[in-house]
């Protein structure tokens, strides 16, 4: 056996360790909210109003939240549904996690906790503004009851129920005792739209506060009583095993106490602070069985799916009419191949959670962004029941995709289970979280176009070869052998183009051993740099102007095409530009919304490019908070605009090349543009927000710097190209 | 044992003198709300202040700093949000995730102390710290907002 063991055992008692902290975080954990004075001291003890909403004697509530908050506004969305049902007094509303232990336990009433495609309030919208609905009703029925009045006689407004007949009035929170006795009413009537005082508002975040001094605790912050730190090294090539590990060599360094094999590919140290641990992990010697993928390259990967743009064998997302035939008959025929690379999430908080095993309980603290998923890991990785597991959530420095998986849950279980009774933190070090992602996957497209003598479109076809993500992750969801999650915004649902007479859009599978995962905004992202720059390069063989020829092939496409037009008009499209500054446009539909988006650029002779002015559109159909809308829509272009001009990930011998942020460069503030967001809610859907615009990013600016150029960039990243230019 | 002098008290701590600066807050102090993004000065997350001076506390060994006075996020002021920075910060509703906001106030206070109107170019170059949300606008316009309040 490799590993060692120094370890005192002098960890605090279950008993002295749970009433810690309790002390901090309870099922219920941590709670935001807006009033300074509310947040200083916690309330009394509220009731229970239905399950969503709870009330305090002091007249303030607490809605319960089951989405993470990562950034994205969730939290603050998901209470203002719900006060707004409620009739509560929005300047006395915090928000607060329901445990997910306790959403197993009750059979979960609170619904699904998974947090990502963009569903954070669009899924949930059904069930939370039913509960604040029917908890003013169990409140106006309480108030009747009392009063000996007509319900119908009852109104409410800010946290108090009011009998206009008598002038009487009640606080919700002199009512909750009695309005929590009551059954919770199965039909309930939601308020009109127009009707609405708090959701549809930019009001603030209720988790501003805590994020400008340090005071709110990530998990990566957690500090229980005894609690040690562990470092992880897993396998640098995928699909390679742990063979052995020379413990010894590190025994004596500072603060080690144990050093663990977590799994059949992982290693981790166990010391009294995380700074030893990675330390003495640095210095080990561990000998890997690289496995079968030692050999395999970025290059070799780019000629595996070059094989299969041409492949007979390809799975169909979207096709009507005869594309092949239209495109051979045309006048005009245009051909481009694309790339995109892999792509790490690179949250800034790199994975960590912290987990004590019990032999009856085991208890983590993590920033996930599937609660439920988190619980089922845990319980899993201990070998204990589903009941028998607790989830204390935190909010997450970043998900983007990468924290629905629970891969660092597992570890971190895994790791305790094997030091019972002590808390221990997991956390990998940026190197680890680079190398060991959920990878954006790897796709090339090859487009292909007829164009008549009039430069109509006769014909597209569009084929993707690359890795699936559904193969990789959760084979079952596939479809009769197809990933519908491949043909994001190109299905027939989403498709812009639907006045293109003849379309096949088809994906051949080509799986790699890289790991691949949902990164925000999937594969909108790529299938818009394919689609929208193609689009962009049509329009110049046929001499058109680039949105004169989108109008026209989107005349089957009115909400796409409404969105596109205000953008169009917001960017000035129709006014001629200062001498250098060229214009891109694009537009896409993705998670359920339409966006759009017009980029300004300059590119120097020399090739220095640069990003001036953004304008983007969203309809995400109902808006629930206008100002956190725009702060998403900002938001997106430094991720997207990360993508276009720097991220990549290089397979080197098998393994990510990339370690950190020297070579895996994102977007910082001198690269950033100036970003004008129009929110245009058409009403009557509910769409996503999170991701549908960061689709939009890079093709405005690609087709901005062909504008510029001449040239046509078909491979991001663009720190690889030359745009120096006659 | 080496002593530092942080927000203004005095600690003691056990660690080697090699230990990063930002470990021994976090990790020997508590002291949380410094972040580790990189641990190679790439990110910014754990910019603190040495002697007025916004430093990446992951590449600076705590041995190195001798007396010098360290600020860190939960000493830039009183009551965790009145410093110009915060109110600015608290107005525009700069956070998003806000994991790298430690960083980026203590990035923004610094810059503000040296420089009372800094114009967009200064900002481009001072503030270099990575935000993976996105709030690189906010960031810039609520600096501007800030030197505003200085200078009142």
């Amino acid at each position: 056996m490799n590993e060692i063991s120094t370890t005192d055992n002098s960890a605090p008692g279950r008993r002295g360790f749970l009433a810690t902290v309790g002390a901090a975080a309870g099922a219920f954990s941590l709670g935001w909210s807006l009033p300074a004075e509310a947040q200083a001291a916690a309330p009394a003890a509220g009731v229970e109003v239905g399950i969503w909403a709870v009330i305090h004697p002091d007249n303030s509530t607490t809605i319960r939240i089951a989405r993470s908050e990562m950034g994205q506004g969730t939290l603050t969305g998901l209470a203002q549904l719900v006060a707004e049902e409620l009739d509560a007094d929005w300047s006395k509303v915090r928000a607060e996690y329901i445990a997910p232990e306790e959403n197993f336990a009750r059979n979960r009433a609170w619904g699904d906790m998974s947090t990502g495609g963009s569903r954070g309030i669009r899924a949930s919208v059904p069930y939370v503004q039913k509960g604040g609905a029917a908890a003013r009703m169990m409140l106006v029925t309480a108030a009747a009851q009392k009063w000996g009045v007509p319900e119908a006689e009852c109104s409410t407004a800010s946290s108090v129920v009011t009998h206009a007949k008598t002038g009487r009035k009640l606080r919700y929170g002199d009512l909750a005792a009695a309005a929590a006795k009551l059954p919770v009413p199965a039909e309930v009537a939601l308020k009109r739209h127009a009707d609405w005082k708090i959701a549809g508002k930019g009001v603030k975040r209720l988790d501003t506060r805590d994020k400008l001094n340090g005071r709110l605790v990530f998990a990566i912050d957690v500090k229980l009583p005894g609690m040690l730190n562990a470092a992880i090294a897993q396998c640098p090539v995928f699909g390679g095993r742990l063979v052995s590990f020379d413990a010894g060599a590190i025994q004596a360094m500072p603060g080690v106490r144990h050093v663990l094999r977590v799994d059949d590919v992982s290693v981790a140290v166990v010391a009294d602070k995380w700074y030893q641990a990675k330390t003495a992990l640095a210095a080990m010697p561990v000998v890997w069985d690289e496995g079968p993928n030692s050999k395999v390259s970025s290059t070799s990967i780019a000629a595996f799916l070059k094989d299969g743009l041409d492949a007979t064998d390809a799975a169909v997302g979207h096709k009507y009419g005869d594309a092949a035939g239209a495109i051979t008959g045309a006048a005009k025929k245009v051909e481009a191949v694309y790339a995109t690379p892999f792509l790490n999430h690179a949250t800034l908080e790199p994975m960590n959670c912290t987990a004590v095993f019990k032999p009856d309980l085991v208890e983590i603290w993590v920033g996930s962004q599937n609660g439920d998923a988190s619980l089922a890991a845990a319980a899993e990785a201990a070998g204990l029941k589903l009941s028998q597991a607790k989830v204390h959530k935190h909010h997450l420095g970043g998900g983007f995709g990468r924290r629905g998986q629970q891969d660092y849950v597992r570890q971190a279980v895994l790791i305790a289970k094997q030091i019972p009774g002590i808390p221990v933190k997991l956390i990998w070090s940026r190197e680890e979280d680079m190398q060991h992602g959920f990878y954006r996957p790897i796709t090339q497209a090859k487009m292909t176009a007829g164009l008549d003598a009039q430069g109509n479109v006769t014909g597209l076809h569009m084929r993707i070869s690359g890795q699936s993500i559904l193969a990789y992750l959760m084979p079952t969801r596939m479809e009769n052998g197809m990933d519908p999650v491949q043909f994001q915004g190109l299905a027939a649902a989403e498709f812009g183009y639907l006045a293109i007479p003849n379309l096949l859009i088809d994906h051949a599978f080509r799986n790699t051993h890289v790991p691949v995962g949902f990164w925000r905004g999937v594969n909108t992202n790529q299938n818009a740099v394919y689609l929208e720059c193609f689009i962009d390069e049509l329009a110049h063989a046929a001499g058109k102007d680039p949105l004169a020829f989108r109008r026209t092939l989107m005349a089957k496409n009115p909400k796409q095409l409404a969105v596109l037009n205000a953008v169009a008009a917001k960017a000035g499209y129709d006014q001629k530009l200062p001498g250098g500054v060229f214009r891109g446009i694009c537009q896409y539909t993705g998670f359920g919304s339409y966006t759009a988006a017009v980029a300004e650029v300059t590119v120097s002779k020399k090739g220095e490019l640069k990003i001036l002015r953004i304008v983007a559109a969203t309809d995400c159909g109902i808006a629930v908070n206008p100002a956190q809308i725009a702060a998403q829509v900002e938001g997106s272009f430094g991720y997207g605009l990360s993508a276009t001009l720097y991220s990549e990930c290089t397979i080197e011998a098998g393994r990510v090349a990339e370690g950190n942020f020297d070579t895996y460069e994102v977007l910082r503030m001198a690269d950033m543009p100036k970003v004008e967001t129009i929110v245009v809610p058409s009403g009557g859907f509910w769409g996503g927000v999170g991701e549908p615009t960061i689709a939009v990013a890079a093709p405005a600016v690609l087709n901005a710097i062909f504008a510029a150029t001449g040239k046509r960039v078909r491979s991001l990243p663009l720190k690889h190209h030359d745009l120096s230019h006659a | 044992m080496i002593a530092l002098t942080i927000n203004g008290r005095l600690h003691e701590v056990d660690a080697t003198p090699e230990t990063p600066l930002l470990w021994v807050l976090r990790e020997w102090i508590g002291m949380t709300g410094t972040k580790y993004g990189c641990g190679v000065a790439q990110c910014g997350a754990c910019s603190v202040h040495v002697d007025g001076a916004v430093t990446r506390s992951c590449s600076v060994q705590v041995g190195q700093i001798g007396n010098a006075k360290i600020t860190t996020i939960e000493g830039l002021s009183p009551d965790g949000l009145s410093h110009p920075v915060q109110k600015a910060w608290d107005a525009f509703e700069v956070p998003q995730c806000g994991y790298c906001q430690s960083g980026q106030i203590m990035a923004a206070a610094a810059l503000l102390k040296s420089n009372k109107r800094p114009s967009d170019a200064d900002i481009d170059a001072a503030i270099t710290n990575i935000c993976r949300c996105g709030t690189y606008p906010r960031i810039r316009a609520a600096i501007h907002a800030a030197a505003k309040m200085v200078q009142v």
